[in-house]
């Protein structure tokens, strides 16, 4: 559990990952690995054939078909995987990285992702993960199914340029999630001396403030510069709002806290924030 | 851990599933009604079971891409059920298989496939051709010189129709153009209405009329024991055939289970017991099927088209069918197996070639796949017998003779071992050393003890060196085999 990964796909969100992982690798003091998946997409098989007809040695033949067309895809596309990988590499090294690796890897990305997260101190993912197949149909991004797959911290990189950011604000909802996420962020190097701001969804009444207060106080005691908020109206526009009134700042809040089935009835608050904010979202489970 | 989801195999591939599974719907509905001739009942036994096997896989089953309906390999077995007892055993045989293949399935039995070699999948899928080809000779013999040019046609059309195009199925083709011949020119030739009764409503849940007692279950269970073997190893072949071909992985014990529940469904509403067929997975995958959801548009098609145009089915004449069986079968026939017969190890085509003639006579694919599994295993116990080496020497200025015995010994080696050693010379001493080899059975050890003895008989004294390491193996804890070093500990 000792690396950052960035996982590129070639779109246009690819630099800021590399750049806010870049940033994050450095803050942590742990080498860098960019990841590249090179997944099969059932849907661009092209057939042409729908004549039904079998022969003599049909099957043989329909398999050299089908594996002489995948051995030119999958040749084209590890050849796109390496000038895309070399490029990252350049980037991060030019960031100050000290160590930087490149992997290629085949299979579903969220499947690969879970096989190297003993070795992972943090993902970096785009807003949106290159999609393929069922993801193009359904607002299922990799980003969430990574999110909910992976027990490591997950940051998300938007397409806007990266600025190192000056401040970080908490996604605070007084949960036990929440404390412990504030726990977390207060044992990381990765937030370490930039100012802080809780900021918390809930109707103004004093036990909320009394939370509030805790959680400042809870950062305080580690050291960090702290300031705390109290917004009306739902996380999901409120928060988006307040980033964009900060500046150059990180979000970091907690991840999917309730049931896959009130998922599916309610929808989730992570996912929409997610789908809203226009800044970095920084994922802790 | 694998993360592949639900959406991912019903819905990654919709456009190639939704015309993959019209392909195979039509070529489906030929292929149902002439298995359920050849099992001996009517179209509709067998158009049901493949409607509701196929829907009942696209959700149950372990392999995303395989198509099962009724199949010749099963309808081959139930022959004489049929003749003999009437549908109604059958269709208590068909959900007593599906039983079976869920509790293969629970006991995770589909691992046993890997004790099937190559070489009897390839005899299994021939003889299968063969047999299917063979069924549709009654309907060559004794007919008129019209049913000939029909079928001669009937192929012409098949394999010449996609070089004028490949958007349309050219079986369909087929049975448009020659049901049209036969009615316009008013042919008195067999049509698929001679053959019995066809779905003219949706199935409905019905109980299979049998006395509930021991007496039926001594009837239909050798029958669905055999059903349950041969629909599991020919949907075991086909799932890795598709692997293969898609380069994906798939759920084996799923599979058998889902086979079960198809099957037990299929009972109860008057169809036939079925598998996955390897003919109509490979015309699924070439027309571009990925998903479940080209086995339910197949399914579902092929159910409202036989509903709906019952009429103008029972108008198919058999010829066409013919035609499209002729297809079929040499369509599932591995030519490279023949093409490459003299290429293989000579054993390998022995088990082949000894898999296909049992089937071919018995008519049975699960007596075949045992002839051939036995003859794989005993070629296999010939050529490891022959890993056996005993090395002697002369020690103590010829007063001593040693004997360094290397490899396996078990019932196929015990001979050589035995004939290894020289009784008739004459020593004070003989030193067996088998540190370095394996008793794998009692024929081992008592081919040991036999050797000890006539050298004793001879006045010779013997002492047996390493024997704690050799038996080692012997005691059959198998425990030790997923250690590291394990492989070094046996091999030496």
């Amino acid at each position: 559990m000792n690396k950052v990964y960035a996982c590129i796909d070639g779109l246009k969100t690819t630099t800021a990952v590399v750049d806010w992982a870049a940033w994050s690798a450095n803050r942590l003091g742990v080498p860098l690995e960019l990841l590249h998946v090179l997944e099969r997409d059932p849907d661009s098989t092209a057939v042409t054939d729908f004549s039904g007809a079998i022969g003599l040695g049909a099957q043989e033949m329909l398999l050299q078909q089908l594996s002489d067309l995948d051995a030119q895809r999958g040749k084209l596309a590890q050849e796109a995987g390496r000038q895309m990988l070399a490029s990252a590499k350049v980037r991060a090294k030019a960031a100050g990285v000290l160590q930087v690796d490149g992997r290629m890897r085949h299979g579903e990305f969220v499947d690969t992702v879970i096989e190297l997260e003993p070795d992972a101190r943090l993902f970096v993912l785009g807003e949106h993960y290159q999609a393929v197949a069922a993801s193009k149909l359904h607002l299922d991004h990799h980003l969430e199914r990574v999110i909910r797959a992976v027990k490591r911290p997950v940051l998300m990189a938007t397409d806007e340029h990266f600025a190192a950011p000056e401040r970080f604000v908490i996604a605070f909802d007084g949960s036990a999630t929440a404390i412990k996420m504030l726990d977390t962020i207060t044992r990381s190097p990765m937030l370490k001396g930039l100012p802080a701001l809780v900021a918390m969804c809930a109707p103004d009444t004093s036990a909320a403030h009394e939370q509030l207060r805790a959680a400042r106080g809870l950062l305080e005691t580690a050291g960090f510069e702290a300031e705390e908020t109290l917004l009306s109206g739902e996380p999901e526009h409120a928060l988006p709002l307040l980033m964009e009134s900060q500046g150059a700042a990180l979000l970091a809040m907690g991840a999917y806290g309730h049931s896959r089935i009130r998922h599916l009835v309610i929808g989730s608050t992570t996912t929409s924030l997610l789908r809203h904010c226009k800044v970095p979202v920084l994922v802790l489970r | 851990m694998n993360f592949s989801s639900t959406k991912q195999t019903w819905f990654a591939n919709i456009r190639g599933d939704l015309l993959a599974g019209i392909v195979v719907a039509l070529a489906l509905i030929p292929e149902a009604i002439a298995f359920s001739i050849i099992a001996g009942v009517d179209p509709k036994v067998g158009l049901y079971a493949s409607f509701s096997i196929c829907v009942i896989i696209a959700f149950a089953g372990g392999r995303p891409g395989m198509i099962s309906a009724a199949t010749g390999a099963m309808a081959l077995v139930m022959v004489t059920l049929v003749k003999e007892h009437g549908l109604q055993y059958l269709l208590a045989a068909t959900v007593l298989t599906g039983v079976l293949q869920i509790l293969a399935g629970v006991l995770k039995l589909g691992a046993l496939m890997r004790f099937v070699s190559r070489s009897v999948i390839t005899g299994f899928v021939n003889a299968l051709a063969i047999l299917i080809f063979m069924a549709q000779l009654p309907e060559l013999t004794n007919v008129s010189w019209v049913v000939y040019a029909m079928t001669a046609a009937g192929l012409a059309i098949i394999y010449g129709f996609p070089y004028i195009t490949k958007a349309v199925p050219s079986p369909l083709v087929t049975i448009v153009v020659l049901t049209a011949i036969s009615m316009a020119m008013g042919l008195d030739i067999r049509t698929v209405g001679d053959m019995g009764e066809l779905p003219s409503s949706l199935p409905v849940f019905l109980l299979p009329d049998v006395p509930l007692n021991l007496e039926t279950l001594k009837i239909i269970f050798p029958y669905a024991a055999t059903l349950a073997v041969v629909g599991l190893l020919e949907s075991m072949m086909t799932a890795s055939i598709v692997d293969d071909l898609t380069d994906t992985p798939s759920n084996k014990n799923r599979e058998c289970m889902g086979q079960g529940v198809a099957n037990i469904a299929t009972g109860f509403i008057g169809g036939m017991a079925g598998c996955a067929m390897i003919g109509q997975s490979v015309i699924n995958v070439k027309s571009g099927g990925r998903g479940r959801l080209s086995a339910l548009t197949a399914g579902t098609l092929l159910l409202v088209m036989v509903v709906f145009l019952g009429r103008w089915v029972s108008q198919i004449p058999m010829a066409a069918l013919v035609a499209v069986m002729i297809m079929v079968s040499i369509g599932t026939f591995s030519w490279d197996s023949v093409r490459k017969l003299r290429e293989h190890p000579p054993s390998s085509s022995i088990v082949m070639i000894a898999t296909v003639v049992v089937t071919v006579s018995t008519h049975d694919l699960a007596k075949g796949v045992f002839v051939g599994v036995l003859l794989s295993g005993i070629f296999f116990a010939h050529k490891v017998g022959r890993v056996l080496r005993v090395d002697s020497a002369s020690e103590d200025g010829g007063q001593t003779r040693v004997y360094r015995v290397l490899g396996q010994v078990f019932f196929a080696s015990s001979e050589a071992f035995i004939a290894a050693f020289d009784f008739k010379e004459v020593v004070p001493k003989v030193r067996i050393d088998v540190s370095r080899a394996h008793f794998w059975d009692i024929t081992a050890v008592s081919a040991l003890d036999k050797a000890v003895l006539k050298f004793r008989r001879e006045g010779t004294e013997v002492e047996v060196i390493g024997m704690d390491e050799a038996s080692a193996t012997l005691v059959d804890r198998f425990a030790i085999h997923d250690k590291p070093g394990a492989v070094e500990q046996l091999m030496h």
